[in-house]
């Protein structure tokens, strides 16, 4: 007998996750197109949309408020960082780029605990958040985390209209494909970075926020997130927004199905005993396998990005 | 004529250092800080790693943000035998360096097929992928690491047991490094490695497979990696997953870059600079990584003139 309800819970998960690591990706692979830049320091700007949603909500005592006043707070940390420290770069090789930012996570993981103190901050949700909506007769979900699955589907389709219908969208993918020309034609092209930069830590901060009250917001949340956006990433080939989006959902399905349900098909295979071991190590690596898979047939990634 | 004097001055240099290293076991038993002794020893340990990942950094321009996963290979070959009651060295060394160079046949397969960041987040994420398989295998402790009983013991000879033997093994293994990378890159085989970080079309173009080359040192570094893993696991009688975290290997590309990305003994210059900055800055007060980073990225914004430069043009080769 298929657990119905289980498997439309764990689809959920599964996308609850995705639009999350889309929402850092599409920052990432932002940066990247347009400024070529390398940003390790990326989920030190989630880390910090955690903490500052955290005390906002406990300065204020909304989280609504609180998650008006940390995207602009986060995007001034962004403006910050982009002015100071990755604006020399622009000019340097990846390796520059990559010690750079891998210092700046030192700086934010220390600075984070030098205010926040070593401990993680819990966010306290309003309370018609904290419970469940029955999707269908007889499957319930927990409402914060339809909620955040909304608003990232929301975000999504803003930046796609922002990206593909608007001035400055149209700027951005000018400065994607060819920096140089889009400069001479009188676009000021650093201040254009510093907007995209920001864009993009807003979408990070927001990201943490979003998650930090089910997770709570801790030291080094960003750490460990990154590096699956980086995968995000590879497999929907840098610079791509469109890409980051559909491999954020096929990352987030496959690692959420695999966790769930892969002891259980592997019990079908092999003995309980084998699976069970086996089962937790294999599906922590399927996502990498994923990528190793579309890297064979398309070093690329899925959906390169064009013209550059 | 000029490289002939450099290697003069450097390989002055170069005694000078090997000697001090090999007098470091006197002045702690004179002085009986036998702290000193293991920070030395730790060091030269992660200066074989950072000598490995220069082979394919430093001269084959391929930025590898995964090295610390060899570590770690190499610390759990020393680490899961001994769970098992095998202590012998003569398992432990050759698995470690057999499995890290397979773990680096196969993502290597992979990674080298892309150049530029593809490159450096690919090598991140198979090492993170190794990270959570082994947060996830609880028979071997899982995300809180396995201790180990007792160090390799190469019978009838040696045991590393004794802290002053590991010592000197350990330096013994350095000096051998150091040497065999003085000669790889001086051969052909070294040549052709630089040659491809420098124009790899023309390397091509004269007939050489650059991938294959490339794709052999990627495997001699990880090896070389995997043996200094199980120096370092014997080294801290524990393995846990953390070894391979991906701050980890960050931290080893800082001391390549630190001693001089190419440079032949650079790396361990670059190592010493690290571990002593990082132990210095570490007893002023708890807050030092904030320090750290600091230092981390002023060094990259007024070093501008690295051997890498100019001579590693990844940009827009990606597309």
């Amino acid at each position: 007998m298929i657990n119905w309800s289980l498997i439309v819970t764990q689809c959920l998960n599964g996308v609850q996750l995705g639009v999350l690591l889309f929402l850092l990706a599409s920052g990432l692979t932002l940066i990247f197109g347009i400024m070529d830049f390398v940003n390790l320091a990326h989920g030190s700007l989630y880390m910090i949309g955690a903490f500052f949603c955290a005390t906002f909500t406990e300065l204020t005592g909304s989280f609504w408020l609180a998650l008006v006043l940390s995207l602009p707070a986060v995007a001034a940390v962004g403006i910050l960082v982009e002015l100071v420290v990755v604006r020399p770069l622009y000019a340097r090789d990846h390796l520059d780029h990559v010690l750079a930012t891998f210092g700046l996570i030192l700086c934010f993981d220390t600075l984070v605990q030098m205010l926040w103190g070593p401990q993680g901050m819990a966010i306290p949700l309003p309370t018609f958040l904290n419970g469940r909506v029955t999707i269908w007769p007889g499957i319930s979900f927990p409402t914060y985390r339809l909620l955040i699955i909304l608003i990232g589907l929301a975000v999504a389709a803003g930046l796609y209209g922002i990206v593909t219908h608007t001035r400055v969208g149209m700027r951005i993918r000018a400065g994607a494909s060819n920096r140089t020309m889009v400069s001479a034609l009188g676009v000021n092209i650093q201040s254009l970075y510093t907007l995209v930069f920001a864009l993009g830590a807003v979408l990070a901060g927001l990201a943490g926020l979003m998650i930090a009250p089910i997770t709570e917001a801790s030291i080094g949340m960003g750490n460990e997130i990154i590096i699956v956006a980086f995968v995000v990433i590879i497999i929907g080939g840098i610079g791509s927004i469109k890409g980051a989006f559909i491999a954020a959902l096929l990352v987030g399905l496959i690692d959420t199905m695999g966790r769930a349900f892969l002891d259980g098909l592997l019990k079908l295979v092999i003995s309980a005993q084998n699976a069970e071991t086996a089962a937790p190590a294999l599906s922590a690596m399927l996502i990498y396998i994923l990528m190793a898979a579309v890297l064979a047939f398309r070093p690329q990634g899925l959906f390169p990005a064009k013209g550059q | 004529m000029k490289r002939a004097v450099i290697l003069n001055r450097r390989s002055w240099t170069l005694w000078m250092g090997l000697i001090l290293l090999a007098l470091v076991p006197v002045f702690t038993s004179l002085t009986g800080q036998s702290f000193y002794l293991d920070l030395v020893n730790r060091l030269m340990i992660l200066a074989i790693a950072a000598l490995s990942l220069n082979l394919i950094l430093g001269h084959g321009g391929m930025i590898s943000f995964g090295h610390a996963a060899y570590l770690g290979i190499g610390a759990y070959c020393v680490g899961i035998p001994a769970y098992y009651d095998v202590y012998s060295g003569w398992v432990h060394f050759p698995l470690a360096i057999g499995v890290s160079a397979l773990f680096a046949l196969l993502t290597g397969a992979i990674c080298l097929r892309t150049t530029g960041v593809y490159f450096i987040m690919i090598t991140m994420a198979f090492a993170q992928m190794m990270f959570f398989a082994l947060v996830s295998i609880e028979t071997y402790g899982g995300d809180d690491g396995l201790v180990i009983e007792s160090r390799s013991a190469f019978d009838p000879w040696l045991n590393l047991e004794d802290n002053l033997t590991l010592y000197y093994v350990t330096f013994a293994s350095l000096a051998v490094c150091l040497y065999l990378m003085h000669r790889m890159v001086q051969s052909r085989f070294g040549m052709v490695i630089e040659g491809a970080k420098g124009n790899e079309r023309r390397m091509q173009a004269i007939g050489f497979n650059t991938y294959r080359y490339r794709l052999t040192s990627y495997i001699m570094s990880g090896a070389m990696c995997g043996f200094a893993g199980a120096l370092l696991g014997n080294f801290t009688n524990f393995i846990s997953p953390e070894m391979m975290d991906w701050m980890r290997s960050g931290e080893l590309i800082f001391m390549v870059v630190l001693g001089g990305v190419g440079s032949w003994f650079g790396p361990v210059l670059g190592t010493a600079a690290f571990i002593l900055l990082e132990e210095w800055l570490s007893g002023i007060t708890i807050y030092w990584q904030l320090l750290f980073g600091a230092i981390l990225i002023l060094t990259v914004l007024f070093n501008r003139g690295g051997p890498l430069r100019g001579a590693n043009k990844t940009r827009n080769r990606h597309a």
